[in-house]
């Protein structure tokens, strides 16, 4: 049994400038809450997500990396214990062309029932999308997730 | 947007929402469970609610799981709501900066 969520955004755009969005530090800071990404995107690569400052809130490894069509994220919390303590989670983002569109499906899982992990980036995950549409579609991203 | 605002004008897709929320990835029969609604028309209001991209459906082995999708309903608070916490998140950092400088 898992806790799992889908969420799906449509966005006017090209697959491979949604992948640039969802890969590169200098568009991630300016929807995700100011983090940065630090990775390669290759299968097998260490991934980690922190603050401007250095604080890592997030890790793992890159599962797959089909660019520009999907990645799967081993992923972990680092910064808080009770998070941190339920272990993997998988994260896929799948892209995929839909008429003048992108649907950009994000699908979160992790091995457990109850999980506040889950809980945890289930709120974050519909703010971090929307900005990432607008930022795309306006070229610049909501305010409130700077 | 209009499809999200019609998706959401009835009590009985309200109510189906409701229970994705509070509890996510349900088949068609879970839906149904303890409802007056028949299996009809509960498919029948899933249907609009996946048409508007407020519910998404995954195929899990041999079963159609629904989940909640917030996306569309955030873009709402944004464009509204946003603002006002603009104002907010502005007023707390001045707040922050003029505290900071009577420290010096």
């Amino acid at each position: 049994m898992s806790d799992k969520f889908v969420y799906v955004t449509y966005i006017k755009t090209t697959p491979e400038k949604l992948w640039d969005a969802l890969t590169k530090p200098e568009f991630t800071k300016q929807y995700w809450f100011g983090v940065t990404l630090e990775c390669d995107w290759k299968a097998g690569s260490p991934w980690k997500m922190m603050y401007d400052d250095g604080r890592v809130t997030d890790q793992g490894e890159i599962v797959e990396a089909d660019k520009p069509k999907r990645i799967v994220i081993k992923w972990r919390n680092e910064f808080m214990p009770e998070l941190k303590e339920e272990g993997w989670s998988r994260c896929e983002m799948a892209l995929e062309p839909v008429n003048d569109t992108v649907k950009l499906t994000i699908t979160h899982t992790i091995d457990k029932i109850g999980s506040k992990f889950i809980q945890a980036v289930s709120g974050g995950w519909p703010r971090i999308l929307s900005s990432l549409k607008t930022m795309l579609e306006t070229g610049a991203p909501l305010p409130s997730t700077k | 947007m209009d499809a999200v605002f019609k998706a959401l004008a009835d009590e009985s897709r309200r109510h189906l929402l409701d229970r994705l929320h509070h509890k996510n990835a349900q088949t068609l029969g879970e839906l149904c469970e303890g409802l007056s609604m028949s299996r009809q028309a509960v498919t029948k209001h899933l249907g609009i609610l996946e048409g508007a991209g407020v519910v998404v459906t995954k195929r899990q082995g041999r079963e159609k799981l629904h989940f909640i999708n917030p996306v569309p309903i955030n873009e709402i608070a944004e464009r509204w709501i946003g603002k006002f916490e603009r104002a907010r998140l502005a007023a707390l950092s001045d707040l922050k900066r003029k505290l900071e400088r009577e420290d010096k």
